[in-house]
This record gives structure tokens, C-alpha cells and sequence, in this order.
């Protein structure tokens, strides 16, 4: 995974609430096997029906931070929307309220997701739809989201913050003790459920 | 204090717990299907790594499957790779799959606790959302993203912050024709998509000691559909029974000295949730939605929201792009809302008992001209038993199409879609724009409704034929 430290860029106002990850990315896009190149899926419904949604107006070309509304990614736990997101170029979703699965999801892969209060994320949406040259900046490592005039401190825990800005993957994190994990499958209830029995039939 | 129910689970399973980090928690089985897990297997290749426990690993087809062929080679060459893929994995890692046109398969969280895999006490999760449907065993199971899958597949462990619990609490006999879908849809109306966010959830009360596992299995799957991190109720003499005699069920000895541990995972008396949801029984109705998440539902004897009537702006919002994504005017009763397409299935409502429920009400009548209906068994299990009880000559009699096991209409990755415009009564989970095809109208219902709506051509409760 990439370190995240600080980013600066211009942002997209996508002004819906409970963006399910059906519309992030279409089950249809979920077939491939591969782990990139799913830009094209990305909010596939909205951009091929609606000629005035927000990544079709050519003034918000080349953004790279997502500002919607609250409730973004409920619905299908598919890392593919998130895998969609990066592929398309966006690096932070800034949002009132994220889906769990959703944000965990987002913070393993390396895209920040970012909760401000409402009303902030309101000033920020209409901010860049006045002037979508803003340049808003995400600051990791001060926890702060920056843009003309503005400042505002966002929470993210400290743990999950040094493993962005370290770049580190949960996986080798966790295979640093082993001997955690040893230990405790010698105490696991002997009746608990196995595949076992079908592993050795095979 | 006392512990939840929740709060037992979760302590039961903490294999490192550490200041300023979060606990790893031990898992105790981890379910795998085509759609989120070849990107998991490809990371463990490029790494190195093998899969830890593949005892305690389960796979099986669900999503892409054409229910009208399961015993050929997929047409669709996308969706044959991707399960291709998983056969070679499973192969290379040694993991068991119950592959297209085996007895055991169907929907992952249909097989699970078919098989007995799913108990109480244990820690399950699926790369999918709706594994909270296993919480109905008294067990904390979740869905998780495919970097998830990876690290289960590697470590058998998750590392993860502990969530809040809340209670849900119904009490009292539900009304005839009411059933436990209704009752969730009532729940996510009333709080929201986003209410359960962070939570661990109980359903407590009698209304839920008196479901039968299946019923419990319903309620839990749509646990996600308000934002829970997990659902459960606790287990008890159901549980049990259900339990009993299935293949991966504990036996002998270990049998008594499961449900004696079983029977201590109750939330103690004196145990305190962070939040509290209370409905009444009594007062809930058959349920349907208008709108384009499961929140946007409404009694089915009530009629189109006015966007107007919310309170909140963005609600208002939200209702008015829902409305016209759904083709309805408001103040229209929701009883004359005509429907394309039937279908019965999915992880929610794919059961037998669901299939029961909707073959008592088609009985001797008919399918409506001009509309399809789809009865899909969530497993091959669930299909044979079905045919059985002569279930499948009901539906066929009526004019219904009676398919193999798999995910079908619920989402559009196999055959079994919607075309744009079509409007559905879906027994499934998720009534988001195109979710059962691009442009597809879905509205969700029970199986008994989904029954009458068959044979009505429009949203009909039994008690309207």
C-alpha cells in the first residue's frame, strides 16, 4: 500500500446521500478477477443516464477528492468499489458518514475516507460547485481538511492513521505474532465445526 | 457488569488485544464465493503466503450461477472464468467447494447453516455483506471486503475495533399474515439505513424467541441493510433443535457439552447496550418499499410517500430522485402498483419455509397474465426438499418457473435480470437502482406477499385474494 501523507487537489461535489456500492460499481463489473482497471465501472449508471451528472461536466476534469453526502458506500460489501474509486483517480472521499464495511474497506486499500459534520460537508459542496478550481487539501498527518479560508480537524484513530502514513498492509502487521494465534487455537472448544472430514475424502 | 451477548462473542474470540490498537479476533469459520475472493487468492500467490486453516474454510458458487442450467458450462465467458478461478484456487490452497450441480450447493449463507457449520459461539465471516444472516445462531458473523478475505484466508484472524451494541427489542404476537421480513422492513423504516452504523446488534423480545431459525435467519440477513456491523439472537431450545443431528452439528458428548456452553451465551441481566430500538408487534403490517433503499418502505395498505412530508431536507432529496428512478406518483396506494416480474429467493427468503409460505398461497390458483415469476431454492438442498413436498408442481401448476440454486435475481450477475423499466415485487434484500438489472424497479416484500402480488398482478397481501 502507498503512504498517505498530505494531498492537495480539486474535488467532485456529488450531492446524494446513501450512495449504495451498487452504484459505485455494478454487480455486472464484479465478474473480473483482476484487482485493477474498474475506472470504467465506476458510478456506470449515473454517467451513462444522466448527461449532467458530476463527472460528466467537464469543469470537475481531473479531481481527485470525492465530497458527498451522508451514508456513502451502504449496501454490498465489494471492495471493488473502492478498488473503482482509485482507479478512476479519486485518493480521498470526504462524507457526514460512511458504511462500515465500506470504510474499512477504504482505509486497508489506501483511500482515505474522511468524516466531517454536515453542515461542513455542505460549505465544502457548495464551495467547489462555485468554483471547482478550489484546491482542497487532506492533511493526514494533522488530521486537517484545508480549502480557501477553511480549516477543519477530522478524527481517524491514531493506529489506523500510522498504518496510512507508514503504508503498512494489516496482513504483515499481523503476522508479527504468530505465536498469538498458536497459542490461542490450543484453547479452541474441541466440537467447534471443521472441514476436515471432507478435506481428507477428497 | 454484565456482558451482552455481543460483548461475550467478541471476548471469547480476542486472540491479541493491545493499547492503541485493535483487538485480533480469532475466526472461527470463514465462508468464500467466486465474486469476492480471486483478487484474496492472487494477493496470497504474489506474497507467498497459504491459506492457514483451510479446515475452517468453506467455498462454494453462488453469485454468478444460471439458475436455468447449473449442470452446463457457463455461457457468459466473464462469469465462467471467474468461476473457474475459484476452482483453481480452492484446488492450489486445498480449501472444500461445493461446486454448480453438487448436492450441497447454493447461497453461501443458505449452506452454512444447512450444513450445521453455523453455531453458536462462533465467529463466521463471508465476503459478503449478508453473513450477518449466521447471527441468528447467536453467533457474531459479519461481511467483509476482499483485503479482509486475504487476511482470513492467511492468519484465520481479523484485526478489529470493537462496535457499540444496541438493542432491538419486539414484543408480542405478530398479526396473521405478518411475517419476520415484514418486521425488518418495519425496523429499517423506522431507523434508517444508516441507524445501526457501529453497532453490534440483538434482537431481543418474544417476537423473536418465537420465530422459528429460519424466520431468525431473515431478520439477521438484513441486519446490514441499516448500516449493523452484525445481528444476532440468542441461542436457545430453537436453536438447538435445529442444530441437532446436521452434519457438522456436535454429536455425542460434545453435543451436551455445547449446549451447555451454548446456553450461557445470553446477555446478562444486568449487562447495558449502548442504544435501544423498541417496536411493537402488534403493530406492524405486511411491509413493501417504494423507494430505492430497503429504508424507503412503507405499510402495504398505505400509499406513495410526498417527498414533501419528510422532515429532513435531504430525505426530500433522496425521496424525489427515489420516486422517479421508480416511476411513482406520490399519494398512489401502494396496492395499485403493478409488477412485471415475480421472484422468490435470495439469502433473505430462500428457505424452505419461505418457498412453503409462498407454494400455501399459489396453491390451486394462478400466475397473473403478462407477469414472470422466478421461484429460485437458495440451495440444491432446499430444491430437493421442496420437490419432495410436491412444492415445485404448485408453482409450475400456477405458472410459475421453478429454477436451481444460487443468488438469481437478487443481483445482476447472472442470467436472471430485469430489463430496463420492469417492475418487481423481490423477496431478495436490496431495491437499489439497478440492482436486480440496469434499470430495474424492485420493490421488496415477504413471500407471502410476493405470492398474492403473483397472482394479482399488483402489491397484494394474501388477504386481499
Amino acid at each position: 500500500m502507498e503512504k498517505f501523507t498530505v494531498h492537495t487537489g480539486t474535488a467532485v461535489p456529488l450531492r446524494r446521500s446513501n450512495v449504495d456500492t451498487d452504484q459505485i460499481i455494478p454487480a455486472v463489473y464484479l465478474k473480473r478477477v483482476t484487482r485493477t482497471g474498474f475506472e470504467d465501472g465506476l458510478f456506470h449508471a449515473w454517467r451513462s443516464n444522466e448527461p449532467d451528472f458530476v463527472l460528466n461536466q467537464q469543469r470537475f476534469n481531473g479531481a481527485s477528492v470525492l465530497v458527498a453526502g451522508p451514508d456513502f458506500g451502504t449496501g454490498s460489501s465489494r471492495e471493488h468499489a473502492v478498488w473503482a474509486l482509485l482507479d478512476y483517480g479519486f485518493k480521498v472521499v470526504i462524507s457526514p458518514r460512511f458504511a462500515d464495511i465500506f470504510r474499512g474497506n477504504s482505509l486497508k486499500a489506501g483511500l482515505l475516507t474522511v468524516m466531517l459534520p454536515e453542515k461542513i460537508v455542505q460549505r465544502l459542496l457548495d464551495d467547489i460547485s462555485d468554483d471547482p478550481s478550489t484546491q482542497v487539501t487532506i492533511d493526514l498527518t494533522e488530521r486537517q481538511v484545508r480549502w480557501t479560508g477553511e480549516v477543519h480537524e477530522f478524527e481517524l484513530d491514531d493506529y489506523t492513521r500510522w498504518r496510512l502514513l507508514e503504508g503498512l498492509d494489516d496482513i504483515g502487521l499481523t503476522l508479527r505474532h504468530p505465536e498469538s494465534i498458536d497459542e490461542y487455537e490450543l484453547g479452541r472448544k474441541p466440537w467447534l465445526p471443521s472441514l476436515s472430514d471432507t478435506l481428507n475424502a477428497t | 457488569m454484565g456482558k451482552t451477548l455481543a460483548e461475550k462473542l467478541w471476548d471469547s474470540h480476542v486472540v491479541r488485544s493491545a493499547a492503541g490498537e485493535p483487538d485480533l479476533l480469532y475466526i472461527d469459520m470463514h465462508l468464500v464465493h467466486e465474486v469476492t475472493s480471486p483478487q484474496a487468492f492472487e494477493g496470497l500467490r504474489l506474497a507467498g503466503r497459504g491459506v492457514r486453516r483451510p479446515d475452517l474454510t468453506l467455498a462454494t458458487e453462488d453469485h454468478n450461477v444460471p439458475t436455468q442450467d447449473i449442470f452446463a458450462p457457463i455461457a457468459d465467458l466473464v462469469s465462467r472464468t471467474q468461476v473457474d478461478t475459484l476452482r483453481r484456487n480452492c484446488a492450489d490452497f486445498g480449501v472444500t467447494l461445493y461446486p454448480m450441480g453438487d448436492k450441497e450447493q447454493g447461497i453461501v449463507h443458505v449452506i452454512g447453516p444447512q450444513l450445521g457449520i453455523t453455531q453458536p459461539g462462533m465467529t463466521l465471516v463471508c465476503g459478503d455483506s449478508h453473513t450477518s444472516t449466521h447471527g441468528a445462531f447467536g453467533a457474531l458473523a459479519f461481511g467483509i471486503g476482499t483485503s479482509q478475505v486475504e487476511h482470513v484466508l492467511a492468519t484465520q484472524t481479523l484485526p478489529m475495533d470493537r462496535p457499540k451494541t444496541m438493542a432491538v427489542t419486539v414484543n408480542g404476537d405478530l398479526p396473521p399474515g405478518v411475517t419476520p421480513k415484514d418486521v425488518i422492513l418495519a425496523v429499517i423504516a423506522q431507523v434508517g439505513t444508516g441507524g445501526g452504523q457501529g453497532y453490534m446488534v440483538e434482537y431481543r423480545g418474544d417476537t423473536f424467541e418465537s420465530m422459528t431459525m429460519e424466520g431468525r435467519m431473515t431478520v439477521c440477513n438484513m441486519s446490514i441493510e441499516w448500516g449493523a456491523r452484525a445481528g444476532m439472537i440468542a441461542p436457545d431450545d430453537t436453536t438447538f433443535a435445529y442444530l441437532k443431528g446436521r452434519p457438522h452439528a456436535p454429536a455425542g458428548d460434545d453435543w451436551e457439552a455445547a449446549v451447555s456452553y451454548w446456553k450461557t451465551l445470553v446477555t446478562d441481566p444486568d449487562a447495558e447496550f449502548d442504544a435501544e430500538v423498541v417496536l411493537d408487534a402488534a403493530a406492524i403490517t405486511p411491509f413493501v418499499t417504494w423507494g430505492t433503499n430497503p429504508g424507503q418502505g412503507a405499510p402495504l395498505s398505505s400509499s406513495v410517500p410526498d417527498p414533501a412530508d419528510f422532515a429532513e431536507e435531504s430525505d426530500q432529496v433522496a425521496a424525489r430522485k427515489a420516486l422517479t428512478y421508480m416511476g411513482l406518483q406520490p399519494g398512489t396506494p401502494l396496492r395499485d402498483i403493478k409488477v412485471d416480474t415475480v421472484f422468490v429467493g435470495s439469502c433473505t427468503n430462500g428457505r424452505i419455509e419461505d418457498l412453503r409460505a409462498s407454494a400455501a398461497v399459489l396453491d390451486g390458483r394462478k400466475v397473473a397474465d403478462g407477469v414472470r415469476m422466478l421461484v429460485v431454492p437458495g440451495s440444491m438442498k432446499v430444491k430437493a426438499q421442496a420437490e419432495s413436498e410436491g412444492l415445485d408442481a404448485i408453482f409450475t401448476a400456477a405458472g410459475a418457473e421453478w429454477r436451481q440454486a444460487g443468488c438469481s435475481m437478487c443481483l445482476g450477475m447472472n442470467p436472471d435480470q430485469l430489463a430496463p423499466g420492469e417492475r418487481s415485487a423481490s423477496t431478495s434484500n436490496r431495491n437499489f437502482e439497478g440492482r436486480q438489472g440496469k434499470g430495474g424497479r424492485t420493490h421488496l416484500v415477504s413471500p407471502l406477499v410476493a405470492a398474492a402480488t403473483a397472482i394479482t398482478g399488483h402489491l397484494a397481501s394474501p388477504a386481499d385474494l
